[in-house]
């Protein structure tokens, strides 16, 4: 989106702005375009997933892309977990979905209407905090609930020799409670950055295009076009990868909490 | 960096939506949709793990069922074996008692035939003396006319049949 001056600012795209003024309890909740976004992420899951309830025997092909990612996630929490992972599936899943069609929704190419641009939920520090929160709180809940206070013998890894007592469960502790901030941290950081590259790269693109000289266009303007389809292609690789990270890592620690290693 | 410049106007927002979109999420989709997906997913697998266990038995069965056949299809060649060899030795005897039984009627109507015929022979030769005696007279009495008489006929036929 152009600014002021015809310069094009790669930060506007993460701009929440409302669109519809909502107050509860002191709080400002407004409708925003972010909360529009997820509204969309939910409507177009619910629909993927509405094309895979025929429950035919022999599969379509919606019904088998559905199937096909609900196994990944079954999948992935048995071989991590075991069979009593089976119970995280739909937590696991949800989040899954949520930020790999949050992702996805924010690639989408809204911008060729005028005045539309696309918006990344999961570019949000705050949305990817409480995404954070919800897998870390999973496995804080699960591991006191299940163990009890010899939850906290997570610290202590098996084999630890008695002379380093007293600083293996220092570095234990510190690696567990920095799992939420890395999860966030790692979401956001990944969306942030690739959509600024690919904001930037169109700026050049259309600068290029825009400039005096006639030289420009050919040497900035093509080059980045042709960058930006690879980039484009890269950052929906990423988008797919850090859904999958997310979701792995959920898994992985909620194993901890299971197992205690 | 709007995410981090509008944190403190947005973060209610932010949550308040968030925590009911992923609500709605975890509890239509992940608690709603989803076993329902997984259970279609089970009861697939389960079919096809049991149809491949039945084909699995129904071959076992073809096996055994094939052994059983083959061994029944030899034990009743063998009997077929048998049988028509007995029949075959009986047949063998029938035919040489009845070609026995023949020849001794054949040979004992041959035996019959053959007195028959020696005793016609003898009776014709008697009778030729007889003619013969006969038209000698005849002739003799034509010829001559003397008579003879048979017995002298019949002497003197005797007597030129056995010197001729």
């Amino acid at each position: 989106m152009a600014g002021e001056s015809g310069k094009i600012d790669p930060m506007y795209q993460f701009k929440i702005e409302p669109l519809a003024q909502l107050q509860l309890a002191g709080y400002d909740v407004s409708f925003t375009n972010s909360s529009l976004f997820m509204i969309l992420v939910l409507g177009a899951l619910w629909l993927f997933m509405w094309g895979g309830m025929k429950r035919d025997l022999v599969p379509g092909r919606w019904q088998m892309a559905v199937e096909g990612v609900a196994g990944f996630v079954n999948n992935m929490l048995t071989s991590s977990v075991g069979p009593e992972g089976k119970k995280y599936v739909p937590l696991v899943f949800s989040l899954f979905m949520f930020i790999l069609m949050a992702n996805f929704m924010g690639m989408m190419p809204f911008g060729i209407v005028p005045g539309v641009h696309p918006f990344t939920v999961t570019s949000h520090l705050t949305i990817t905090a409480v995404l954070a929160v919800i897998s870390f709180g999973t496995v804080l809940i699960v591991g006191f609930w299940k163990h009890g206070l010899h939850f906290f013998s997570l610290f202590v890894p098996h084999g630890t020799p008695w002379w380093l007592l007293w600083l293996i469960p220092l570095i234990e502790l510190f690696s567990f409670l920095i799992r939420p901030f890395s999860l966030a941290l790692r979401l956001f950081v990944a969306m942030t950055a690739g959509h600024v590259l690919m904001k930037v790269l169109a700026g050049f693109v259309i600068n290029g295009l825009n400039a005096e000289a006639a030289w420009v266009p050919l040497v900035v303007s093509i080059p980045s076009f042709i960058l930006m389809i690879g980039i484009t292609l890269l950052e929906l690789l990423v988008c797919a990868i850090q859904a999958y990270v997310f979701a792995l890592l959920t898994s992985l620690y909620i194993n901890d909490a299971v197992n205690l290693h | 960096m709007p995410q981090i410049s509008q944190i403190l106007e947005t973060y209610a927002s932010q949550f308040f939506w968030l925590l009911i979109v992923f609500g709605l999420i975890y509890f239509t989709i992940g608690h709603g949709m989803l076993p329902k997906i997984e259970a279609s997913m089970d009861a697939r697998d389960r079919k096809i793990a049991d149809d491949l266990a039945a084909a699995e038995r129904a071959r076992a069965e073809a096996d055994n069922l094939g052994d059983s056949g083959a061994a029944d299809l030899k034990a009743a060649r063998n009997e077929a074996q048998a049988k028509s060899s007995a029949a075959k030795a009986k047949a063998a005897k029938d035919a040489d008692a009845r070609l026995a039984k023949a020849d001794a009627e054949i040979s004992t109507k041959v035996a019959a035939s053959e007195a028959a015929l020696s005793k016609a022979t003898a009776k014709a030769l008697s009778g030729i003396e007889t003619v013969a005696a006969e038209a000698a007279a005849d002739i003799v009495a034509k010829v001559s006319g003397a008579k003879v008489t048979s017995a002298q006929a019949a002497k003197a036929v005797k007597a030129v049949m056995s010197h001729g």
